[in-house]
């Protein structure tokens, strides 16, 4: 917990000093139409170290014994992240009904264990009816790749 | 006058087309709120695309119709399953729980269900009788006064939100940070890309709250192990008539816990404190306070009044100032500005259809709504018998499709994926998530109104104080800000009288 809290905080003050420098280049006075663009940010951003730094503190002091996460925790928590994970970089390439496809078959059969028969129905039925509902009766379009090309779509 | 406009209200949402919608809207919510990892606020957030097309009355409809069907689906999950679909629904689950494993499922959610109505009925009258003044108040509103409300909204997460509020103010201001990443409208300056350009467009709310909540939910609840326990309720009219006669004997804890409910609903953040203060008054009140925690049935009344009136008044600051006071009224105020309606009190000008439309909705998708879930329990209970492995890709799957639908826009998966992360890391840590969606939703409204603000008085940030109505809002917020760091003085002024009271009883 103590080392998670530490570095989340530290983090943080990394990303406030980057906005801190990128708004001393926008400017953080007054400029001839009231107040630079960097203003907001710089004062947020310093607020923001400033908060941080005091969390970072507090982290270092009170150390719980309590972890972050445990061993048998992380697994369910990565074999879901990673296959997301993978699913986005497929939407990117092949569009999201295939991507949506595979990445149901894949995580029904390697974590629930079913039976080919349903994984493959509820995996193709699914993304057909997003592909029903959003394309086709609310005109909403989605990334799409070369299986729907070759479909006409 | 305000009767008239009720009138015209309820001749909108009256009209088939919307009463459809309302039901179609409670179903998808109800089944949004039993799902665990999706809630009232991505839900609505992942539906907002779909209402791009219809008009805007019709589209506001369906999505407070969802919300108060995820409001209720949130009830079925904690009594049946003990899992509080949303913090506001933990104090449901003490008494809630226990009353489903000992056969009297039915009884507990009938009542749940029915002070839900109660609840979200009574704020909505109240929303009814004080929108309009509040709104003709709102219109004298300069930048400063609504400057001052956003440091009001923002101070009542760091002084009423418990948790670390160093941590509530980093997360208020990393909102702040990304809502400020992208084009500056004001000088068109570039402002936190880095001459990265996919980042030119800068971060949409829309996306932080499907990420946040949707995925980082999802990821916190697999933690669990990839399975429900839940119990089976038998609910039928006989055990809904039954109840609702043992109700009325609880008026004192519905009174109480819709005042509650309402008072701290319109302040941001309000309706989790509240579910738990209602269920506390109702504890020191009732008679036998030792049944509480065992199955008691007003133990599940008290926070489910309170929880729901609590979510009708978030969205009294919504219409009135175009200010949410929970992140589902901020998705429902981002759909407001897509529909092309400039929320704030002008609304009621304007579009005096939409606004009486809307509020008269209330009335109506209450009421369907406690109607349909009275009915559909079972079905909807049966939700989240669905296997874990089936259910989990396919919300990860729905809320890449909603993250893509608001902009069309790839890079959205990413951030849906990055959010998701972030929602986890921060849950874990307690971080709070309402504050950082309110502030990046909030982000633009608050800098300019600032700039407006700092040039009106030249650059000096008193121009807060000296104006009578921003003055009072300032002082009260400064007074939030700094009640974290003023409570320890507080608790030690207050002690030694405690001892002395205590020693006086020994």
């Amino acid at each position: 917990m103590r080392t998670a809290d530490l570095t989340t905080a530290l983090i943080l003050i990394a990303g406030g000093a980057l906005v801190i420098w990128d708004s001393l280049r926008l400017g953080i006075g007054w400029g001839s139409d009231g107040p630079q663009s960097g203003f907001f940010p710089f004062w947020l951003a310093v607020l923001l170290v400033g908060a941080c730094a005091v969390i970072a503190l507090q982290a270092h002091r009170r150390a719980s014994d309590r972890p972050f996460v445990t061993r048998q925790q992380l697994r369910p928590v990565l074999s879901t992240l990673l296959p997301s994970a993978a699913f986005v970089v497929l939407t990117q390439f092949i569009g999201l009904y295939v991507a949506t496809m595979l990445f149901m078959g894949f995580y029904m059969r390697w974590i629930g264990r079913y039976g080919w028969v349903l994984v493959v129905g509820v995996s193709v039925l699914f993304p057909i009816a997003i592909f029903v509902i959003f394309e086709k009766w609310f005109l909403v379009p989605m990334p799409k790749g070369p299986l729907e090309a070759w479909l006409g779509y | 006058m305000g009767w008239e406009n009720l009138l015209l209200g309820f001749q909108v949402a009256a009209q088939p087309v919307n009463l459809g919608l309302a039901v179609l809207g409670i179903t998808l919510g109800t089944i949004i709120g039993v799902l665990p990892g999706l809630g009232g606020a991505n839900g609505v957030a992942i539906l907002l695309p779909l209402t791009f097309s219809m008009n805007p009355t019709s589209a506001i409809i369906l999505l407070t119709s969802l919300y108060w069907g995820a409001l209720f689906g949130g009830a079925i999950t904690s009594i049946l399953f003990n899992i509080p679909g949303e913090p506001w629904s933990v104090a449901t689950t003490f008494d809630g729980y226990p009353m489903a494993r000992q056969g009297q499922g039915g009884e507990a959610l009938t009542a749940a269900f029915t002070s839900s109505f109660v609840g979200a009925l009574f704020s909505v009258v109240l929303i009814t009788l004080f929108a309009p003044l509040l709104a003709e108040i709102a219109l004298k509103f300069g930048p400063p006064e609504f400057f001052a409300i956003q440091l009001l909204t923002f101070s009542s997460f760091i002084g009423l939100g418990g948790g670390n509020p160093l941590k509530s103010l980093a997360s208020i201001l990393i909102g702040f940070i990304l809502a400020s990443a992208g084009l500056d409208i004001v000088t068109g300056q570039l402002r936190l890309t880095f001459g990265i350009t996919e980042l030119m467009k800068g971060f949409d709310f829309i996306v932080a709250v499907i990420g946040l909540f949707g995925v980082g939910e999802i990821l916190l609840s697999v933690e669990e192990g990839l399975s429900f326990r839940g119990v089976t309720a038998r609910i039928n009219p006989r055990v809904v008539w039954q109840t609702w006669k043992t109700l009325p004997r609880y008026y004192r804890t519905f009174i109480r816990g819709a005042f509650i409910g309402f008072w701290m609903g319109f302040k941001p953040g309000g309706a989790t404190p509240a579910s738990f203060m209602s269920y506390a008054f109702a504890k020191r009140f009732s008679r036998h306070p030792e049944r509480f925690g065992k199955g008691e049935i007003e133990g599940v009344v008290a926070p489910e009044t309170a929880a729901h009136a609590a979510g009708g008044a978030s969205l009294l600051p919504m219409i009135t100032l175009g200010i949410p006071g929970s992140p589902t009224a901020a998705v429902m105020l981002g759909g407001l500005i897509i529909w092309g309606l400039q929320p704030g009190p002008m609304l009621f000008r304007e579009k005096p259809e939409f606004v009486w439309g809307l509020i008269a909705s209330m009335y109506t998708g209450n009421l369907i709504g406690v109607a349909m879930v009275l009915a559909f329990v079972p079905l909807f209970a049966a939700i989240l018998r669905i296997p874990f492995p089936i259910l989990t890709p396919l919300i990860v799957a729905v809320c890449a499709v909603g993250s893509y639908a608001v902009h069309d826009s790839m890079i959205d998966i990413w951030y849906m994926l990055l959010f998701g992360v972030i929602g986890y890391v921060f849950k874990k840590l307690d971080y709070p998530l309402a504050p950082l969606v309110l502030a990046l939703v909030l982000g633009d409204l608050a800098e300019n109104a600032l700039r407006q603000s700092l040039i009106m008085s030249q650059g000096s940030l008193l121009i807060l104080f000296e104006r009578p109505i921003s003055g009072a809002i300032s002082a009260v917020a400064v007074f939030f800000f700094a009640l974290p760091l003023l409570q320890p003085y507080l608790r030690r002024a207050r002690k030694p009288e405690v001892a002395a009271v205590a020693s006086h009883d020994g």
